[in-house]
């Protein structure tokens, strides 16, 4: 599994990275920048919970992404 | 001297190249079924919108999407640099059609949009006159859309938010327009070059297609020299062909000449000796770590400054972030703030500092490439002009317009 972000949700609100700082830092300007890995298994529980209380529902716990089209 | 392929036929100053007249020249549009996506793979066709992506791939994932797909016919040429796609509609807007026309046959298509840059007037008189005079059903019902004059307008999300909701802003993927684009149809946002060239192809083939190229490169491209070049403009050359070459067709350029910037704003800056043998074919290019982008080759002279130039750019990348995500609104704002700061009051280590790892920090992190492209582009920039960056002087009074004046 992987943490998801849908960049124009995401306000910068940073409960993220509070709530699992081993997964997910904080830019100079307040926005989360997450692990490129896959969440271990011994984080998941930290990802769910930052998962679900990002107050704009900008994150999603998914399966390893697609690459994009051009 | 390349044989010219779009760009063939009456003289460019004429202006748009009628139908009758287009298709005594080169037959009329050839029917063919799902074959043309196998020709198209064949003859290794990458998009000319920037991102060089196979166009059969983008074809066929169209085509694997349920749902009557539709084709918008991509004409927003955002890049302040490029003239290459408005250079075309303007002279040869059948061949785009043409290539539009195939797509939607191909692809079953249940509605085509011309998509072209509002500030574009030349080009859209072209295509509004090139489609009142197309009998074809297809194009008869297609719309002319007028793109904002904005850098992401061109950006297939944006595109279809445009067309569906009359924002030009990129949006969230997944979906990608390619599973669920204008009014939720898999759609093909196709960059007018790209469809001009699968025209050719449907009539003369995939080995006709290869046999112009060289260095390994297939077909042609059209490429837009800017910059400290004594005739710039458009000229269409064969891929693989060399920076020294394309430099050549623009009249020649001073030997000292400091920098070339390949591929426009999220383009990489090349030191000027280092990119006269530089190969001009989307896959030898990215085997360097570099691109072809939307095809323009910018020059920087001997007397221009690397740093003030890349001030300049990376302030009007910024300002056209269309703030939806705050890694690029905030962070190319910072960007292009510090790389005012070294511009006008000169070299600091800390802002040198800030740029490099701001530049790494935005990567990556916007609904569209906006902030990737800038921050390529900036790091390009602090490797080809790091002596500058390091030594820059204040230029303080100069710019300041009278604001220091006590």
């Amino acid at each position: 599994m992987e943490i998801g972000i849908d960049r124009i949700r995401c306000d910068g609100r940073g409960l993220c990275a509070e709530l699992a700082p081993e997964l997910i830092r904080l830019d100079d300007w307040g926005y989360p920048i997450i692990a490129a890995s896959p969440v271990p298994d011994h984080l998941l529980s930290h990802a769910q919970k930052a998962v679900a209380a990002c107050p704009v529902l900008a994150l999603s716990l998914r399966q390893a992404a697609k690459r994009a089209l051009g | 001297m390349t044989r010219l392929r779009l760009l063939a036929g009456p003289d460019l100053s004429l202006g748009p190249e009628r139908l009758h007249a287009h298709v005594e020249r080169l037959g009329p549009t050839p029917v063919l079924g799902h074959s043309l996506i196998d020709m198209l793979e064949a003859s290794g066709l990458t998009g000319r919108g920037g991102a060089s992506f196979p166009v059969a791939r983008k074809w066929r994932s169209v085509a694997r999407h349920r749902g009557g797909p539709v084709v918008v016919v991509n004409g927003a040429e955002g890049e302040p640099q490029s003239l290459k796609d408005r250079v075309l509609m303007s002279t040869r807007p059948h061949l785009v059609l043409d290539g539009a026309l195939l797509a939607a046959r191909t692809l079953k298509a249940s509605q085509v949009i011309v998509y072209v840059g509002e500030d574009h007037r030349e080009a859209r008189a072209a295509m509004a006159g090139a489609l009142a005079e197309r009998p074809d059903p297809e194009l008869r019902r297609a719309r002319l859309v007028a793109a904002p004059a904005r850098y992401v307008a061109g950006e297939s999300s944006a595109a279809v938010n445009l067309l569906d909701n009359s924002i030009a802003s990129p949006m969230s993927k997944p979906p990608d327009p390619h599973e669920a684009g204008v009014g939720d149809a898999p759609t093909l946002v196709q960059n007018v070059e790209s469809l001009a060239h699968v025209s050719l192809i449907a009539r003369y083939g995939a080995e006709w297609f290869k046999s112009a190229g060289r260095r390994g490169g297939a077909g042609t491209v059209l490429i837009t020299v800017a910059g400290a070049v004594p005739s710039p403009g458009v000229v269409e050359i064969e891929a693989g062909t060399t920076v020294r070459e394309v430099l050549d067709m623009a009249g020649g350029v001073d030997p000292a000449s400091r920098a070339v910037l390949i591929g426009g704003y999220f383009g990489t800056w090349v030191d000027f000796a280092a990119a006269q043998d530089l190969a001009l074919d989307p896959a030898a290019l990215r085997e360097r770590g570099l691109g072809l982008g939307c095809g323009v080759v910018g020059v920087i002279s001997s007397r221009g400054c690397g740093v003030c130039e890349t001030a300049r750019i990376m302030r009007y990348l910024a300002g056209e972030s269309s703030a939806q995500c705050g890694p690029c609104f905030f962070g190319l704002r910072a960007l292009a703030d510090a790389c005012g700061r070294i511009a006008d009051k000169g070299s600091n280590a800390d802002d040198l500092a800030r740029l490099h790892r701001w530049a790494r920090d935005v990567r990556g992190r916007g609904a569209c490439r906006h902030p990737d492209g800038a921050a390529m582009f900036l790091q390009s920039a602090l490797q080809t002009f790091a002596p500058e960056f390091s030594t820059h002087p204040a230029h303080w009074r100069a710019n300041a317009g009278g604001r220091d004046a006590a």
